[in-house]
């Protein structure tokens, strides 16, 4: 995790965006680190790496780098994890090439 | 333990009668936010009720602490698992704010600057268990603890003790807030420890 200082009050009260990967990985099987959202306030797309991250809290809440509004957040109980998204209207994930496309769809 | 655990991580101590179940005794008083601070100047800060008809009471910062303040000595327990016994506090009754606001409401839904929402019953807020406080152990307190005032109902878990309190909605509906709506109990009593959803 980095440290940063930020402009106006010293030792920044977040986390980057790549602190991410470990939880997120717990619940898709992809990696995000490379994954983008655009905020469903200012519409800003971001890197997920480019989250501010709040981890000192009740669950992990990742906030847009442009506005400050949240995106996403995770809360993970002992039984099952709670990804609340309403913050992003998409998340972007780069995925391997599929494979050669069949030429228009197969009748059923 | 990941970054998404909620776990107090600072030295345990085994549980003792004051510590309701799955608690852990802390002397220090870790520092819990889902956001980045806001700085409210005291000649902006505000706080108002709005009832279910809409009508709303504010009072201004000075107008607040006018009213006659209680000094609650308080046991408060955070939902990571953390208690902090005997804490002393400053500030204006629930009771007192909500003498003569007209409601047939049954439920609250509290509102911070900042954005943060947290809900509870009214009931809950009533009876000497709920205060806006703006003091802690003598001092001001401290904006990454929830100041200019925050939220103080110390009989349920610490996030319904919202900080940098802005105003209470009152309504006749349950209104899940933040965490509640993340998998966190709607109801939060932490002797019954009803930490999510479900317990
Ligand atoms: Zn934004």
């Amino acid at each position: 995790m980095t440290e940063q200082l930020r402009p106006d009050q010293g030792r920044m009260d977040y986390l980057d965006g790549n602190v991410l990967a470990g939880p997120m990985r717990d619940v898709f099987a992809v990696d995000l680190t490379t994954a983008t959202g655009r905020c469903a306030s200012c519409g800003q797309t971001s890197p997920m790496a480019g989250l501010r991250v709040y981890s000192n809290a009740p669950g992990v809440v990742a906030r847009c780098p442009a506005c400050e509004e949240v995106m996403l957040r995770l809360v993970r109980t002992p039984t099952s994890a709670w990804l609340d998204l309403r913050g992003s209207t998409f998340v972007q994930i780069p995925m391997p090439a599929e494979p050669a496309m069949m030429p228009g769809p197969t009748a059923m | 333990m990941g970054i998404v655990s909620p776990g107090f991580q600072g030295r345990r101590r085994p549980s003792g009668p004051n510590l309701p179940p799955g608690q852990y005794l802390t002397e220090d008083w870790p520092v819990l936010s889902a956001g980045p601070t806001p700085r409210v100047p005291l000649t902006d800060w505000e706080f108002v009720i709005t009832t279910e008809s809409g009508s709303e009471v504010r009072w201004s910062w000075d107008e607040m602490w006018a009213l006659p303040n209680e000094t609650p000595t308080v046991d408060i327990h955070c939902v990571t698992h953390w208690s902090k016994l005997g804490t002393n506090w400053q500030g204006v009754s629930l009771d007192t704010l909500l003498d003569g606001v007209d409601t047939t409401a049954d439920y609250a839904l509290v509102h911070s600057y900042g954005g943060y929402t947290t809900n509870l019953p009214l009931h809950d807020l009533r009876d000497g268990r709920a205060w806006v406080v703006h003091r802690y152990d003598g001092a001001d307190l401290p904006a990454e603890h929830g100041g200019p005032a925050r939220l103080l109902v110390p009989h349920l878990y610490f996030w319904k003790s919202a900080k940098w309190v802005r105003g209470i909605r009152l309504g006749l509906t349950d209104e899940p807030g933040f965490w509640e709506t993340a998998g966190y109990h709607d109801y939060g009593d932490p002797w019954r420890e009803q930490r999510y959803q479900g317990d």
